[in-house]
């Protein structure tokens, strides 16, 4: 999947991979992509949650190892 | 006459269709409003130790992110999570039987291992607190949690608004130059209102 920006969450621990994505999302313009890779296995329902509570999509989330992928498009 | 007849029918016929339609474009209205609303919540931070300084701020820090408007009323020991210096917020596990007393290091049978040790010796060794402190710190960080001044950070970069206690400040004789700058001083008039309008109200 195509995407306009990276969030290396690798190793990072709740509320950091949400937070960070936040930060991220705030630097895209409206449609674009953001691609996170996290390793918090919290961070499946979490991310979830985020997009709809504040309306960002979730495209796509997958599991590879131990390794969590999210694609998020901008609100 | 048969027009007055013909009116009051077509009133009634008015006001019947008025009573069915009204209830529903009530609702409507209403969830709309409430769906647009942000979320808001209102928290109350009584604890001044290392261990009870994150629930605040990784709820405080995360609503923000989900766009609702937070406050923390910092009183009593939770004031300590103010001071300007934050790196000596201190974690016991005496008395705390539901804390995991497990080392940092070493290979992982050993850092498998919860040490049981007894009250009487958490209390009586010198210095125990200290190095129980020094372990929790490094679990955090092998964790990937972040530091509390992390977290407090991020909570003010994203609006959570801070509030300090003036009667715990009064009363432990601390001064406003103790503390990290932007809070506002102020007392349980002024959080009861924003917790009445709040959607969740916490206390910790």
């Amino acid at each position: 999947m195509n995407f306009d920006k990276e969030l290396d969450a690798r190793g990072l621990n709740c509320p950091l991979p949400i937070l960070r994505a936040k930060k991220s999302l705030a630097e895209l313009e409206s449609g674009q992509v953001l691609r996170i890779i996290a390793t918090d296995p919290g961070s499946v329902k979490d991310f979830a949650a985020f997009a709809k509570q504040t309306g960002n999509e979730l495209l796509a989330s997958a599991q590879k190892d131990k390794e969590f992928e999210f694609f998020m498009k901008r609100k | 006459m048969g027009a007055t007849p013909e009116i009051a029918n077509i009133d009634e016929l008015v006001n019947r269709r008025i009573e069915e339609l009204l209830p529903q474009k009530l609702e409507e209205a209403l969830r709309q409003r409430e769906e647009s609303k942000p979320g808001s919540m209102a928290i109350i931070a009584t604890r001044g130790t290392l261990d009870w300084a994150y629930p605040p701020f990784i709820l405080a820090s995360t609503a923000a992110a989900l766009g609702w408007d937070v406050q923390i009323f910092f009183t009593f020991y939770g004031l300590n999570l103010l001071k300007k210096d934050v790196s000596d917020l201190k974690v016991s596990p005496l008395g705390n039987p539901g804390m995991p007393m497990k080392m940092p290091f070493g290979p992982e049978w050993f850092k498998g291992i919860n040490w049981n040790i007894p009250n009487i010796v958490q209390a009586g060794v010198p210095g125990f607190e200290t190095v129980a402190t020094m372990l929790m710190q490094q679990t955090i960080k092998n964790n990937g949690v972040a530091t509390i001044e992390e977290l407090r950070g991020l909570s003010l970069e994203a609006d959570v608004k801070f509030v300090a206690c003036q009667m715990t400040v009064d009363l432990f004789g601390f001064s406003h130059d103790d503390f990290i700058p932007g809070l506002d001083f102020a007392g349980a008039a002024t959080f009861l209102p924003v917790a009445r309008n709040a959607d969740v109200s916490l206390f910790m």
